[in-house]
């Protein structure tokens, strides 16, 4: 368990095989992707190699200015990548929700994790504050886009709904509340049921990588269980903050109803 | 109770002047697309015009509270809502959303028979008929005992019988508490059988006020 098998170029060469064979197959039936399976390969080769010579600079000059830097460009990135995916336009005011949320949302729960839970020292110890970082922001971007998806489609599906119960005497938060619920739910609903199959459907990724490279498992299960919760928070809070600011955008200051103007 | 002062809604309404008594019954008519809706969705405040003034109870529509408003001034959309549930669910939801205190089955009872809806309080509302959802939004409606009612077209999905049933019977509930009627219709029947006052409206413009 202690000796680490290191992969040689010659070993790394022959998984690529598995690339080769896809795409004789594709080709074989006949189906136009052989370009994105080569280049997504090759992207994916390039992007990690260069992170891992990032981070192994990163690892050895530890610096609170460098460990912020990532934090906000990984935070920039998921929020512009939640913004590109949503199928809908979305209003500027929702756009800033959705970037308020998912920095308060991501930032509260590492911290509290970072330096409650696991105690690492100094605070920016980017071997600990960069993984955990990227898994929080990550699987909080996947739920809120999620959210953003079924609190935008549902208001415009469901306007009449909406109108139907303003129309009674219903506060804007009445009227909105079984399109925010549904939100929430289907936001949350993923991390939920990866947490239900963890360790007996799949090892999670980190795990896995973990006791690839020499850490007990035990260890690596400890981990796992802090992480897993402290992605759960992470992902509840932000999306609680998303629905519960988000459905306001959708009605003016005299309770009005106003999509699609 | 309502008056209306050179009002205009994008390009849709463009009233100069109009007024709307108190206890009466209003019916307004014209053709399709004419904007009958509209002013409805005005008077509910579910918009609010862009230029001009709309006066209730000779306050500034725009200085009261919109859900306070829509609680004394509640309104019956032309496609009725129905939501998931029973019938049951659907009278009630309205008390929920108005914030009032829910009723007994007794009372739940006595609305379906005001509005003339056979129908079990158990049953899924989903499986009625367009002309009962109509009737059963409507009765949610009657449960909120708002000051005013606005209804787009409440009998427009009822054979012509169970149109003048239900019509004589909202008419006679309105004058017996005191309430005001404002409603849209495309039948000259209704109209004029039972209306005090009808608004016809033109191409966004009131061509004919007439009191009857
Ligand atoms: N939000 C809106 N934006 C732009 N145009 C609208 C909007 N709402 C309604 N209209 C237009 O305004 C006009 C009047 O609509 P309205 O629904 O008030 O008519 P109506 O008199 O109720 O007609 P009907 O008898 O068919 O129900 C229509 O031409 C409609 O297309
Ligand atoms: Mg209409």
């Amino acid at each position: 368990m202690n000796s680490i098998i290191h992969l040689q170029l010659w070993q790394m060469l022959s998984a690529y095989l598995f690339v080769l064979i896809l795409i004789f197959i594709v080709k074989l039936k006949g189906i136009p992707r052989e370009k994105e399976i080569f280049i997504s390969s090759i992207r994916m080769t390039i992007q990690l190699i260069l992170t891992g010579y990032l981070l192994v600079y990163l690892f050895n000059t530890p610096s609170p200015v460098y460990t912020i830097i990532i934090l906000i460009a990984m935070l920039v990135f998921s929020i512009y990548n939640i913004i590109k995916r949503a199928k809908r336009n979305l209003s500027l005011k929702l756009k800033q929700i959705i970037a308020l949320s998912m920095c308060i949302g991501t930032v509260s729960c590492l911290f509290y994790f970072l330096l409650i839970v696991v105690r690492i020292t100094p605070w920016y110890d980017p071997r600990y504050f960069i993984p955990i970082a990227g898994m929080l922001i990550g699987n909080s971007m996947t739920g809120i886009s999620l959210g953003v998806s079924r609190l935008v489609d549902g208001m415009h599906t469901h306007k009449d709904f909406v109108e139907g119960a303003l129309m009674l005497g219903a506060t804007p938060k009445m009227a909105a509340k079984q399109i925010v619920d549904n939100a929430f739910d289907s936001a949350i609903l993923p991390t939920i049921n990866s947490m239900v199959g963890m360790g007996i459907v799949f090892l999670p990724g980190m795990m896995t990588g973990q006791i690839l490279s020499g850490t007990s498992p035990i260890t690596a299960i400890e981990y796992q269980i802090a992480i897993m919760l402290g992605i759960l928070g992470s992902v509840s809070l932000t999306i609680i903050i998303f629905v519960q600011l988000g459905y306001k955008t959708f009605f003016n200051n005299q309770s009005q109803l106003i999509i699609g103007e | 109770m309502f008056s209306l002062k050179k009002v205009k809604y994008k390009h849709i309404l463009d009233i100069d002047n109009l007024n709307i008594k108190k206890h009466k019954v209003t019916c307004i008519v014209g053709e399709s697309g004419s904007g009958k809706s509209t002013l409805l969705r005005l008077l509910n405040k579910l918009i609010s015009c862009d230029s001009g003034e709309i006066y209730y109870e000779n306050q500034l529509l725009n200085t009261i509270d919109s859900v306070e408003l829509r609680r004394k001034v509640s309104m019956l959309p032309q496609l009725p809502v129905i939501f998931p549930g029973t019938v049951r669910d659907n009278l009630l939801i309205g008390l929920k959303f108005a914030e009032k205190l829910p009723v007994g089955d007794e009372k739940l009872h006595y609305i379906l028979n005001l509005v003339h809806l056979n129908k079990k309080l158990d049953e899924d509302s989903q499986m009625l008929s367009g002309g009962e959802k109509q009737r059963l939004a409507l009765g949610r409606l009657i449960l909120l005992d708002p000051e005013v009612f606005l209804l787009d077209e409440p009998s427009s999905a009822l054979d012509e019988e169970t149109e003048s049933i239900i019509i004589e019977k909202l008419v006679a509930y309105t004058k017996e508490s005191n309430k005001t009627l404002i409603m849209v219709t495309h039948s000259k029947k209704v109209a004029h059988t039972y209306s005090e006052n009808i608004i016809e409206i033109n191409k966004g413009k009131v061509v004919n006020f007439k009191e009857v």
